[in-house]
C-alpha cells in the first residue's frame, strides 16, 4: 500500500481566510467567536434565541474570487470550498503534476445551500413566489465538490459525503483510502459549511445545545457549542509522486477508523467513539503509546466532552490523563460538516510546528473529566503521533491519526 | 432608451456582474458568456420584473439582448391588451 503524504493546505476561515492567517490566530489563540451579525433573513429586533455568538468568516468577499456566474448558482459554503480548494491545489502545484483523472476530491458537508433553500422556503410560503430557478443547484449538499471539479478541471472521483458533524472527517478518511490503495494517485480533501441562516439558529436553539455564553471545551462551566461556517482543504498524495517531483510534506497522514454507536440519534456512546480511536490507530499500524496529542472533537455540551473523555480512558488506559487534547472548536466554532477538516488543518499545523494549539476561553477544566486540556498558551513541545476526532450525531464517529513529516 | 430596454439591459448586467454600458442591443450573449444556466436566470429576472412569461420554446431563440427586449416587449403589450402571451421571437 502507498504512503500517503500531506502536500496542500487551504482555509476560509473564522480565524482567517489564509492558512498563514488561520496559523496566526491557532497558535495566538485568537478566537473567531464574536456577536452574530448579517444572518440572512433574520427579523429585526430581538432576535428571540438564547445564544448570541457564533464563529463567522467576516472577511469574505466571493466577488473578489469567483465569477459571477459561479456566485449566482451557488451558496456561501461552495464559494468557501472553491477558494479553499484553490489555495490548497495551488500550494500542491496540484494539476501541474497529476492528471486531472489521477485526483480525486472528496469533501464533506453536512447541511447544503441552507441559508439559499430557506429564503426560498420563505419566498414560497409568505408570497407564493416562484422559486428561483437557480435554487436546486444553490442547494444540494455535493455542489462543493462538483463546484471544484468544474474550477480546477478535475475529472477523478469526486464526492461529498454527509456524516453530520463528522462528514470532513469521513471525507479526509475515505480519501486518504483511496489514494494509499492506488485507486487515485492524489486527492483535493476537507469540508465546507455555511450554515448560519436564522432557520438554523432557530433550530438549534431548540435543541438546547447551543451555549448561551460561548464554547468552553472541557470546562468544569462548559454550557453547550457555538456555531460556525467555513471550508479547510488538504491535498493528499502517494509519498512516492511528492518525493519524485520533490514536494514540500507538511504531515503524513497514516490511519483512519470509523464507527457508529447505533444508540440514540443525540447521545453520544464512550463505545462507538473509542471503536473509531482504536480503529485509526490500527489502521495507522501503530500502538496507543504513540499518540501524543489528541485534537479532541470537544464541542462544548455536557454530554460530548464527558463521553470523549470516557472513550479517551477507554482506549489509552492509565495514559489518558496525561496525553495533551485541545478542542481547536473554542477558536473557529463548530462548522458542521466543515467541522473535521478545519481540525485537520490545525493537527498538521501543529504536528508540522511541533507546538500543540491551546483550547480557548476555560479557566477551570472539569476535573472530573481526568484529561490533559491544553490551556492558556500552547504547549511548546510537540509529538510525532496525533489523532483527531469526529464525532457526530446520530451516533457516526470518525478519526484519522496522522504523523510529523521530517524531510 | 426606454424603460423596459433600460431595465433588460440592467438585469443582464448584474447578473454578468458587468456594467450595463458595455451591452446594447447588439451585444449577443455568445459575446458576454452567457450559458444555459445563466439564460434561464436571467429569464426569471426579467418575468419577475414585468410580470411576464417567457414560454419554454421561446428560451432556445435568445441569442442577443435585443432578443430579450423585444421578446419582453411583445409580452408586456399582449398582457396590456390582455391577449394571450406571444411568443418572444
Amino acid at each position: 500500500m502507498n504512503r500517503v503524504v500531506i502536500t496542500g493546505l487551504g482555509c476560509v476561515s473564522p480565524i482567517g481566510s489564509s492558512v498563514s492567517a488561520f496559523r496566526e490566530s491557532l497558535f495566538s489563540g485568537r478566537t473567531g467567536i464574536s456577536r452574530i451579525a448579517n444572518v440572512p433573513d433574520a427579523p429585526d429586533g430581538d432576535p428571540g434565541v438564547r445564544y448570541t455568538q457564533a464563529a463567522q468568516v467576516l472577511d469574505f468577499d466571493p466577488a473578489q474570487h469567483l465569477d459571477s456566474g459561479i456566485i449566482s448558482a451557488s451558496n456561501r459554503n461552495t464559494h468557501f470550498a472553491i477558494v479553499a480548494a484553490r489555495q490548497a491545489a495551488q500550494q500542491a502545484e496540484l494539476t501541474k503534476h497529476h492528471a486531472p483523472g489521477d485526483i480525486a476530491i472528496i469533501m464533506g458537508c453536512a447541511c447544503g445551500g441552507r441559508s439559499s433553500e430557506e429564503s426560498e422556503v420563505k419566498n414560497l410560503y409568505t408570497r407564493n413566489a416562484r422559486a428561483h430557478p437557480l435554487t436546486i443547484v444553490r442547494t444540494m449538499s455535493s455542489a462543493g465538490a462538483s463546484n471544484i471539479s468544474i474550477d480546477l478541471k478535475i475529472t477523478g472521483p469526486t464526492l461529498d459525503i454527509s456524516t453530520a458533524c463528522a462528514s470532513a472527517t469521513h471525507a479526509i478518511g475515505l480519501a486518504f483510502h483511496m489514494v494509499r490503495s492506488g485507486m487515485s494517485t492524489a486527492a483535493i480533501c476537507g469540508g465546507h459549511e455555511a450554515p448560519l441562516s436564522w432557520g438554523f439558529y432557530r433550530a438549534w436553539d431548540s435543541m438546547r445545545v447551543v451555549s448561551p455564553t460561548q464554547c468552553k471545551p472541557f470546562a468544569a462551566d462548559r454550557d453547550g457549542m457555538t456555531l460556525g461556517e467555513g471550508a479547510a482543504m488538504l491535498v493528499i498524495e502517494t509519498l512516492e509522486s511528492a518525493q519524485a517531483r520533490n514536494a514540500t510534506i507538511f504531515a503524513e497522514l497514516i490511519g483512519f477508523g470509523m464507527s457508529a454507536d447505533a444508540n440514540h440519534i443525540t447521545q453520544p456512546q464512550a463505545e462507538g467513539a473509542a471503536a473509531a480511536m482504536r480503529k485509526a490507530i490500527a489502521d495507522a499500524g501503530i500502538s496507543p503509546d504513540e499518540v501524543g496529542y489528541i485534537n479532541a472533537h470537544g464541542t462544548g455540551t455536557q454530554a460530548n466532552d464527558a463521553t470523549e473523555s470516557a472513550a479517551i480512558h477507554q482506549v489509552f488506559g492509565a495514559r489518558a490523563s496525561q496525553i495533551p487534547l485541545s478542542s481547536t472548536k473554542s477558536l473557529h466554532g463548530h462548522a458542521i460538516g466543515a467541522s473535521g477538516a478545519l481540525e485537520a488543518l490545525a493537527t498538521v499545523l501543529a504536528l508540522q510546528e511541533g507546538r500543540l494549539p491551546q483550547t480557548a476561553g476555560v479557566t477551570a477544566p472539569d476535573a472530573s473529566l481526568n484529561v490533559d486540556v491544553i490551556l492558556n498558551e500552547p504547549r511548546p513541545t510537540g509529538p510525532t503521533v496525533a489523532i483527531s476526532n469526529s464525532l457526530a450525531f446520530g451516533g457516526l464517529n470518525a478519526v484519522i491519526a496522522l504523523r510529523s513529516w521530517s524531510a | 432608451m426606454d424603460d423596459i430596454t433600460k431595465r433588460s439591459i440592467e438585469i443582464i448586467a448584474k447578473a454578468k456582474n458587468i456594467p450595463a454600458d458595455n451591452i446594447n442591443l447588439n451585444t449577443t450573449f455568445e459575446e458576454l458568456n452567457i450559458d444555459s444556466l445563466d439564460k434561464i436566470n436571467i429569464s426569471f429576472e426579467v418575468e419577475e420584473a414585468f410580470h411576464i412569461e417567457i414560454p419554454d420554446d421561446a428560451l432556445g431563440s435568445l441569442k442577443t439582448v435585443g432578443d430579450v427586449v423585444n421578446g419582453v416587449k411583445q409580452l408586456v403589450e399582449a398582457k396590456e391588451a390582455g391577449s394571450a402571451p406571444a411568443a418572444t421571437s
